[in-house]
């Protein structure tokens, strides 16, 4: 089964999108911020990337853009999780490598059906 | 699959109080000139945490409310705001507000809307009335269904792998959303063998929807993430026929809004049933105890081998006494890693007073720099969620009471700016936290007045600094009038002190007149385990808790004196102690009244010392304290009860108390203090 990373330095968030992922038999690795998941990212393999924008330490952006430096990470699906209101962020983080988004606020169904989207 | 939402909101509100706590303080922080990017940045992030987390579990109001902060500060992070003192009070306004919303919803009581929009008023006026326009903006695209379909012609970038994105996938999706799909690959750009970059993309498709309710939202929605990276044309197909279908982005909307209503409802039942108190716990905390339960496991299967052994004989007793050492080895040290579960640091009561002194100061027009040292001193988090209370009391006391006015620190030759400094550590199984400022000092003149008025002391009465400094913590004696009028909470010093000892702790004040006070609280690390010293009198025992013991000792009858009115005091060095007969006071039958047949234990509690007379010492070992006001009622002089090795209940004696009741026994014959009588 896929192997998902899911990044957020809200615990709430977190816990919501692991326990959404894990439910539908997903496994889920979970990071606080930028720089644990790409310590965690470079030290197994994931299928899938889901990342919040704004962490303390290391942010979303700059994650994904590191990550899409390291050649097993070269074509995995990276997403954001963003607020509606920012589309420079969406943008940017489009240029530092992120596949897209899932727009925040989103319930887990939503979250359930981008994943299989994306992971096919 | 749906998910019930609401087991992530205990951890939601948690995570937000928490980010309360750190917007505050990083408010605070700001307004002292300190624009720091990083900072402003740490604000943002709580405020968009919150908004993120409230927008997902359904507390809209949160969320809208959060939106216009997190715009004020975004543009503060941006540099397109200056950081005014007024844009700081207005958000520290809002993080109230905020924090009053989230205690509303997790109670399930009502949020104060009046509040809510008086706050949402300010913040909009600071924004210049600028509309949040930009969220629907985006959302006015077309959203009818053309009678036969769409074609769409989709000609990505040469990059567009490089983002992760799959063009197969988009098809896909575009697939399930149409009856039918017809898609015509162009390989017309396609280079030859060598030429080939298999990390590129180049093709081009040109996609036929037939049926299906497709509008082209839903078709802009399937290339969102990629309408950067390629050429999208959509248009609809030649209308042949007359089509009538529903439109599907409102029944979408429908379902779309029923999760959130549902999460609403919920909301309006009351949440007490899930209303757990939680701790977090450091993983290594988890592993020491693991590794303690580990080595009992080990300890407890070598002892269980003796068990089974039918041979036993005199050989083994050697093994079996190391094994039960063993064994209370590793009691002991897992009843102090399972302590230090509880332990949290003492910044949780500390990170309040920033914003209180702020308040405070501006209140009272006067100007305090707060100073906090210690804040990682860990303490157990009963004790730190009840010492927060009058913790408050004696730092709004410092300086309400404590702190002079600017103009008359400068004409006493100080700086303008008065000083509060918070302090913790540890000394001895004890944490002591410091109240101490360099005010006025308290008004001795006054307080000893104020005592005799209230007949807490006697006209005649010669009393030593300490003592009257003391009396400020006698019931019956009201701040209020202590060194100012501004008081009006209702609680005094009695109550402080009270909460306290409560918490089997005691509270201390030193004063200098002219340099300032300092309050000394000191509390137990825990309230669950004591150190006790068993004694004997008559038939029972009674636990003295060690920390309060200075030493014990034989008495020699030509140190023993008599005071007027019964009274014993104990010369011991050149201080006279007061003697307390323990049988005395709890009408008990001892093995001898005579004193040189007996032992005295000195002990010391707020600065006093008393000398109790007991049959007989008896041993030391950890105690764990029951309560006796759960299980039977208060008793004055006791602060619980334990349960000893045989099975037998000992008394726990409470020094502050037991030195209280003795003078009260004693009424105002004696006086006792710190450094014994003046002889």
């Amino acid at each position: 089964m896929a192997n998902i990373l899911a990044v957020d330095d809200s615990s709430s968030m977190r816990q919501m999108v692991a326990f959404t992922l894990k439910g539908a038999g997903y496994q889920v690795v979970e990071a606080a911020d930028g720089q644990e998941a790409l310590n965690k990212a470079k030290s197994q393999s994931f299928d899938l990337i889901i990342t919040d924008v704004n962490m303390p330490i290391m942010d979303g952006i700059t994650f994904i853009k590191n990550l899409r430096g390291e050649a097993n990470y070269k074509f995995t699906p990276m997403l954001m999780l963003t607020t509606e209101s920012s589309s420079d962020k969406k943008a940017a983080g489009k240029a530092a490598g992120a596949t897209g988004w899932i727009v925040k606020p989103f319930n887990p169904d939503q979250l359930l059906n981008t994943v299989k989207k994306v992971l096919g | 699959m749906s998910i019930d939402l609401e087991q992530f909101h205990e951890t939601f509100f948690e995570e937000s109080f928490e980010g309360l706590d750190i917007m505050e303080s990083g408010l605070l922080e700001l307004e002292q000139g300190d624009v720091d990017l990083e900072n402003i940045n740490t604000i943002f992030r709580s405020a968009h945490s919150i908004k993120g987390g409230s927008g997902t579990f359904g507390f809209t109001a949160v969320a809208e409310f959060t939106h216009d902060m997190e715009t004020l500060l975004d543009q503060m992070r941006n540099g397109e705001r200056q950081v005014s003192a007024s844009v700081v009070d207005t958000l520290l306004g809002c993080v109230d507000v905020l924090r009053s919303m989230l205690n509303a919803i997790k109670d399930g009581s009502e949020i104060d809307a009046d509040n809510v929009a008086d706050m949402t008023n300010a913040l909009k006026g600071i924004l210049g009335g600028e509309s949040n326009s930009e969220d629907t903006a985006e959302e006015s695209t077309s959203s009818t269904v053309p009678a036969k379909g769409w074609s769409v012609l989709f000609k990505p970038e040469l990059d567009i792998m490089k983002t992760g994105n799959d063009t197969v996938r988009l098809l896909r999706e575009l697939n399930s959303l149409a009856d039918r799909v017809e898609v015509l690959v162009d390989n017309e750009s396609l280079p030859t063998l060598d030429d080939i970059d298999p990390e590129e993309c180049y093709q081009s498709w040109n996609i036929n929807l037939i049926g299906g309710d497709v509008t082209e939202d839903d078709i802009i929605e399937v290339f969102a993430w990629v309408d950067d990276e390629c050429e999208l044309k959509i248009t609809a197909l030649a209308d042949e026929e007359n089509y009538t279908g529903v439109d599907r982005r409102d029944e979408e909307r429908r379902e779309s809004a029923a999760p959130d209503r549902r999460a609403i409802e919920r909301r309006n039942k009351p949440a007490k049933a899930t209303e757990s108190s939680s701790i977090r716990v450091n993983i290594s905390k988890v592993d020491e105890l693991i590794n303690m339960v580990g080595e009992l496991v080990i300890t407890q299967s070598m002892l269980s081998q003796f068990g089974e052994d039918e041979n036993f004989n005199e050989t083994h007793i050697e093994r079996l006494k190391d094994g039960l050492t063993q064994l209370e080895t590793h009691t002991r040290e897992l009843q102090e890693s399972v302590m230090r579960i509880r332990m949290m640091p003492i910044s949780f009561a500390f990170q309040r007073f920033p914003r209180l002194v702020h308040d405070l100061s501006s209140q009272f027009e006067k100007k305090i720099e707060l100073i906090m040292t210690g804040e990682t001193t860990e303490l157990d988090k009963t004790v730190l969620e009840k010492i927060g209370d009058p913790l408050v009391h004696l730092v709004r006391n410092s300086l309400d009471h404590g702190i002079e006015a600017p103009d008359v620190r400068v004409q006493n030759g100080k700086s303008e700016t008065g000083m509060i400094e918070l302090s913790a550590y540890h000394q001895g199984g004890n944490i002591v936290i410091e109240i101490k400022d360099d005010g006025a000092g308290l008004n001795k003149a006054k307080i000893l007045e104020k005592a005799k008025q209230n007949g807490l002391v006697n006209q005649d009465d010669r009393l030593s600094d300490d003592q009257i400094y003391d009396l400020v913590f006698r019931p019956g004696f009201s701040t209020a009038d202590v060194v100012s009028d501004v008081s009006g909470r209702g609680v005094g010093m009695d109550v402080v002190r009270r909460n306290i000892r409560e918490l089997g702790g005691m509270v201390e004040v030193k004063s200098t007149p002219g340099k300032g006070s300092v309050f000394t609280i000191r509390l137990p690390l825990t309230l669950a385990i004591l150190d006790g010293q068993l004694v004997g009198i008559g038939e029972e025992t009674y636990i003295l808790p060690v920390i309060s013991i200075i030493e014990s000792l034989q008495v020699k009858p030509e140190c023993i004196n008599e005071v007027a009115g019964n009274a014993e005091v104990y010369r011991l060095r050149d201080e006279y102690i007061p003697i307390v007969r323990l049988y005395q006071i709890f009408g008990i039958e001892p093995k001898s009244a005579v004193l040189d047949e007996g032992l005295l234990v000195v002990v010391e509690a707020e600065g006093k010392k008393i000398a109790v007379f007991v049959d007989e010492l008896l041993g030391q070992q950890q105690v764990v304290i029951k309560s006796l006001k759960t299980n039977f009622k208060k008793v004055e002089g006791l602060s619980g009860a334990t349960i000893l090795g045989d099975g037998t209940v000992a008394l726990i004696i409470d020094i502050a108390e037991l030195i209280d009741l003795y003078q009260k026994d004693m009424a105002s014959v004696v006086s006792i203090k710190g450094g014994g009588l003046a002889a």
